[in-house]
């Protein structure tokens, strides 16, 4: 199969399989790319994480991005990031027309009823997750700590917060 | 408002180091509290779907939140915003510096940034919770999901399949025995 199509099938598959965000996503994107296409190598693989990490986005667009443009150039690029969004756009578009026709039924509540709580868990759970390894040593707890009581209670822009950690980082390591 | 739609989530994309949770703790700050565009309830049921929705969680808030503000023309301008910059930046980083990760001064920037990370969810958890209403039957279904996906390890579509059906499950036989 042509390389390019087979890029664009890859990250389709990757976008509308991987359930629990970019970081369940990463186990997915490694079978795919390093071990069925071998596209690129296990410690390539890590150095695209690493600079995904380190760059905006989400980690799933960063990944998608950077592996099909190292696949097939700026098309591939284009082709293997068309192909992680578009099932959830598919996806999305789908489940809002269907709560537009549904939203008088009283299983819709019920049904969100019960996600709310538990989407709210998982956000929480992200920060546990993401905490287990940011927060190394008491420089980064009270980055951390500073983070959140600016943001929360004195109202500081959080993309004002992430230029001040950054600028804590440069100072502080 | 189509434009302004697309400039908020472009500003979001550029923004967002530390993946796709920090993403939304920025799109709460900005679609909730300062634009109010949609309200803390509105906010709330756009991440339970695009949690239980495959994909990027930010890729999957973008979308419900761009066909709840302005239908399908809505729904793509602010999915463009939020991967449009993450696109071009990774090209150029591609292109040009693909050794970035032994910058040194990046790598200092990384280690500021990624404690505030987890800062910025909390502060995100804690703005919307003050404004949620939770009964304590609900507060104890969001700790319990903590407790199972980090303790426990079980994949979070597992939690909100369990939530939603336990969820039908009570409510319907609730509603049965008041029928009689």
């Amino acid at each position: 199969m042509n390389i390019l199509l087979r890029l664009f099938t890859t990250f389709f598959k990757i976008g509308a399989f991987s359930f629990g965000g970019g970081y369940a996503m990463l186990t997915l994107l490694e079978e795919e790319v390093v071990q069925v296409n071998n596209w690129i190598t296990s410690a390539d693989f890590i150095d695209i994480l690493a600079i995904s990490e380190m760059t905006p986005g989400p980690i799933a667009i960063n990944s998608a991005t950077f592996i099909g443009y190292k696949v097939g150039g700026y098309v591939g690029a284009s082709l293997a990031t068309l192909g992680v969004v578009l099932p959830s756009f598919i996806i999305i578009s789908i489940i809002f027309h269907s709560l537009h026709k549904f939203k008088n039924s009283p299983y819709v509540d019920w049904v969100f009823g019960g996600i709310r709580p538990v989407a709210f868990g998982l956000i929480a759970a992200a920060a546990v997750t993401i905490g287990k390894t940011a927060l190394v040593d008491i420089k980064s707890i009270l980055i951390a700590i500073l983070l959140f009581y600016l943001v929360s209670f004195k109202k500081l822009n959080p993309i004002l917060g992430v230029m001040l950690a950054g600028g804590l980082g440069i100072i502080l390591y | 408002m189509i434009f302004n739609m697309f400039i908020t989530f472009f500003k979001i994309g550029i923004f967002t180091f530390g993946g796709g949770y920090v993403m939304v703790a920025i799109i709460v700050d900005e679609v909730v509290d300062k634009k109010k565009w949609l309200t803390n309830d509105e906010m709330m049921d756009a991440l339970a779907i695009a949690q239980a929705t495959p994909g990027s969680m930010a890729v999957n808030t973008s979308i419900f939140i761009g066909y709840k503000l302005k239908g399908l023309r809505g729904a793509i301008v602010c999915l463009l915003g939020t991967v449009l910059p993450a696109f071009f930046i990774i090209l150029i980083v591609a292109t040009f510096f693909y050794r970035v990760r032994d910058n040194l001064i990046l790598i200092k920037i990384f280690q500021g940034v990624r404690p505030a990370v987890v800062g910025l969810i909390l502060s995100a958890v804690y703005k919307l919770m003050k404004k949620a209403n939770f009964g304590y039957k609900a507060l104890l279904v969001s700790i319990a999901t903590v407790v199972v996906v980090v303790l426990l390890k079980v994949n979070p579509i597992w939690t909100i399949i369990g939530g939603a059906g336990g969820s039908v499950i009570i409510n319907k036989i609730r509603r049965d025995k008041e029928k009689k």
